[in-house]
């Protein structure tokens, strides 16, 4: 609670916190798309042909499709020859250990509020494992060690593909097939790096993983890709943050999230998005392009997808869930705040295919100024899906008269024996709510916040600790001047 | 500590105070009184500083301030507190959460130091005591499923926490019963002080038989007809509004 105070006063006559760069050195691919680019890039990393092979048969394809048009969303054509492919930071080969790593990127995140430095902490509290991606590349990845003693493996994509080409050869593509959609398909052609990490068999990861995306170089487009691979019976909490410059022109940021959880296994990704949402006039701003989805293969196993949404221009994204094993769960827990010219179509989808299976989604919009705010989600019931059962909770908060919510919830149910739940409702922050809360000596922007935290409460508590202070603060930033 | 002046409010076109005079002391308890639609709890408003209720002439000072130089929270900051006739739910938020909110955004505009969770909940605990709130109620979202009583009593506890130098009680009684109308009024009593002075704003006697008022008035189509002591809010009781009406009607003629 006195968190919740301080937050709210700090952050209450605050613009977009992160958007300062900073001048660091890179190492850039020439502007544009080619299949030279894509050479450049799996050059630049020393891939092996397999994955070369697997990036050109992705650019081909990608020029065979075109961007898809049914998002709620409209902005001007996007010329993919505008935009750099490649940026890494200028730096050593490759830090042996995280003394080695130039300090102005230590300073960078450092002022993200990140540490990328291990830190001893006091038994029994729990630490996160960072792996910090800035523009294209994965910069240090803490805590490895401690990890690699139970054989959990957290580290860079690009040192994945070299140190574990069996785990991601298998892994890579298989819940996000190269040719999904669009914007999954230039990833898998250009994507650049990311995190990567293995559970292995019983293990319940004693940490929380996290990787901390931030797009730092102009006119870069971000495209990382992760791949979580949680084993029969592991655990792991996944967290990911990003945030990125201010900047005039718009920057294209598509991401793949793979997750594939084994039998009785779970794992739990949260998101806290604070990608550069542009000006208070529609200015700049990303393009948060990105398809997270996670299998639950085996029998028993759960992934639950948490996601507080408050920055990008443009978010579209649909954290989902195919419900493979039998008895499996899915959940999605979702809170989209738009403002000023923000718009946002985000959603999730749960397929059922095994029998029992479980879905339970929560999705809490909260849209102000001029900002469109749409939740897409797709419930699917498969024939053989026997006694599945969803509900679905979707709510609108409505600031001001000038923004809009919108809901397209979709459902295909091929089992007799599917019970499936569909709640909605659509409010507005009541002048009386806000009446109260200025008689009792709280002031309309703090009261704003309040009642906000309030609404998302339910999405809130599913983050963890660290994640949920920085969602609060987020919220209230965000909404900071959208009423009064 | 409050005067108010020839005060005229209006809500949309339609006048609804047509020149209150009304002066309060610290110290002192006034009952305002009258039939439905008379413009009790728009007087509640406008003292509040409710945006939809227009004051179109006269004045309000409250302790040295122009009142209307304020805005709503910066009355409370200054001591004016107001206990709702409907107090509203805010989902989500617990009671709790939103007392400490309150209480130290409250403190922080008086001079005084924020409370941390600990002394917080001391205060909170004690004041608990005397409205007779029950732990699991300011666990639970603020009014949120509350019962008419326990929102009325969540009021007055509230106005125990932030220990106003003017408390408005707007329709307080209405809805409660007999026993929670007794611990509203034990506890009202108990904050009463030489320092501070309180507004009653009441259709019936029946609250008044436990917070004795020092003035009571009559408030009749916007404007205050009539000021006494309490025995006026018992004739009042015996002979309904009707002779008050009969009496106004009757000079106005």
């Amino acid at each position: 609670m006195s968190k919740e105070e301080q937050l709210l006063k700090e952050f209450t006559s605050m613009e977009y916190e992160h958007g300062w760069s900073v001048d660091i050195e890179a190492d850039s691919a020439p502007m544009g798309l080619n299949e030279d680019i894509v050479r450049f890039i799996s050059a630049k990393k020393n891939e092996p042909d397999w994955l070369l092979e697997w990036r050109l048969k992705a650019y081909r394809h990608w020029l065979t499709i075109e961007e898809p048009k049914w998002p709620n969303v409209t902005y001007p054509k996007i010329n993919y020859q505008d935009i750099i492919y490649y940026s890494a930071p200028k730096q050593k080969v490759k830090p042996e250990n995280l003394d080695e790593i130039d300090p102005e990127l230590i300073e960078t995140f450092n002022k993200l509020g990140i540490n990328i430095e291990e830190q001893k902490r006091l038994t029994g509290v729990t630490s996160v494992a960072v792996d910090a991606v800035i523009d294209s590349v994965s910069v240090a990845t803490t805590f490895k060690d401690t990890l690699a003693e139970l054989g959990i493996i957290f580290c860079s994509f690009s040192e994945a593909v070299h140190e574990h080409p069996e785990l991601v050869k298998k892994y890579l593509g298989s819940v996000v097939p190269m040719t999904d959609n669009y914007f999954a398909t230039l990833n898998s052609a250009v994507f650049s790096d990311g995190s990567f990490a293995y559970i292995p068999k019983g293990v319940h990861c004693p940490m929380e993983l996290s990787t901390y995306f931030r797009i730092n170089a102009a006119n870069t487009g971000q495209f990382e890709r992760t791949l979580l691979v949680v084993d029969e019976g592991a655990y792991v909490s996944y967290l990911e943050g990003c945030t990125a410059p201010a900047r005039d022109e718009n920057q294209l940021h598509a991401a793949v999230v793979e997750i594939y959880v084994a039998k009785n296994a779970e794992c739990k990704y949260s998101t806290v998005q604070n990608w550069y949402p542009g000006n208070k006039d529609g200015i700049g701003g990303v393009y948060n392009f990105v398809t997270k989805r996670g299998i639950c293969a085996g029998d028993n196993s759960k992934i639950s997808w948490t996601q507080v949404e408050t920055g990008s221009a443009i978010t579209w994204k649909y954290p989902s869930c195919i419900l493979k094993g039998d008895n499996s769960i899915g959940e999605f827990y979702s809170v989209a705040v738009t403002n000023n010219y923000q718009q946002a179509d985000t959603g999730t989808k749960m397929i059922h295919i095994g029998k029992n299976t479980k879905s339970r989604i929560v999705s809490k919009g909260v849209s102000a100024g001029k900002s469109q705010n749409s939740y897409r989600g797709l419930v699917r019931i498969n024939k053989r899906a026997e006694n599945a059962r969803n509900f679905s909770q979707c709510d609108s908060l409505l600031m001001g008269d000038q923004c809009g919510a919108h809901t397209f919830p979709y459902i295909e149910v091929h089992n007799k024996s599917a019970q499936v739940e569909h709640e909605a409702t659509t409010s507005k922050i009541g002048e009386d709510q806000l009446f109260y809360c200025n008689q009792r000596g709280i002031s309309t922007e703090d009261a704003v916040a309040l009642i906000v935290n309030g609404y998302a409460k339910e999405v809130l508590k599913q983050l963890p600790m660290e994640f949920a202070v920085e969602a609060q603060k987020l919220l209230a930033l965000t909404l900071e001047g959208s009423i009064g | 500590m409050l005067k108010v002046k020839n005060l005229r409010a209006s809500v949309g076109d339609k006048e609804i105070l047509r020149g209150i005079n009304l002066e309060v002391n610290a110290g002192e308890v006034h009952a305002i009184m009258g039939p439905n639609g008379s413009g009790k709890s728009t007087l509640a408003s406008v003292l509040a500083g409710r945006e939809e209720y227009k004051v179109t002439s006269g004045s309000i000072t409250f302790l040295g301030d122009n009142l209307f130089d304020l805005s709503p929270e910066e009355r409370a900051w200054k001591g004016l507190f107001l206990a709702f006739q409907y107090p509203v739910e805010i989902p989500g938020v617990s009671t709790t959460n939103f007392l400490k909110t309150a209480v130290n955004n409250v403190r922080e505009h008086r001079g005084l130091k924020k409370l941390d969770a600990v002394s917080f909940l001391k205060l909170m605990r004690e004041q608990m005591k005397l409205m007779d709130i029950d732990q699991s109620l300011v666990n639970r979202s603020l009014n949120e499923g509350f019962s008419g009583g326990e929102k009325k009593r969540n009021e007055i506890f509230q106005m125990a926490l932030l220990d106003p130098k003017l408390a408005i009680l707007d329709e307080t009684d209405s809805g409660l019963d007999i026993d929670a109308l007794k611990i509203v009024a034990n506890g009202v009593n108990h904050l009463k002080s030489s320092n501070n002075a309180i507004i009653i704003v009441t259709h019936y006697q029946r609250l008044l038989e436990y917070i004795v008022p020092d003035f009571v008035h009559v408030l009749f189509n916007g404007q205050i007809v009539k000021s006494g002591t309490k025995e006026l809010a018992i004739e009042l009781e015996e002979k309904g509004y009707d002779w008050i009406r009969e009496e106004v009607e009757g000079i106005s003629i």
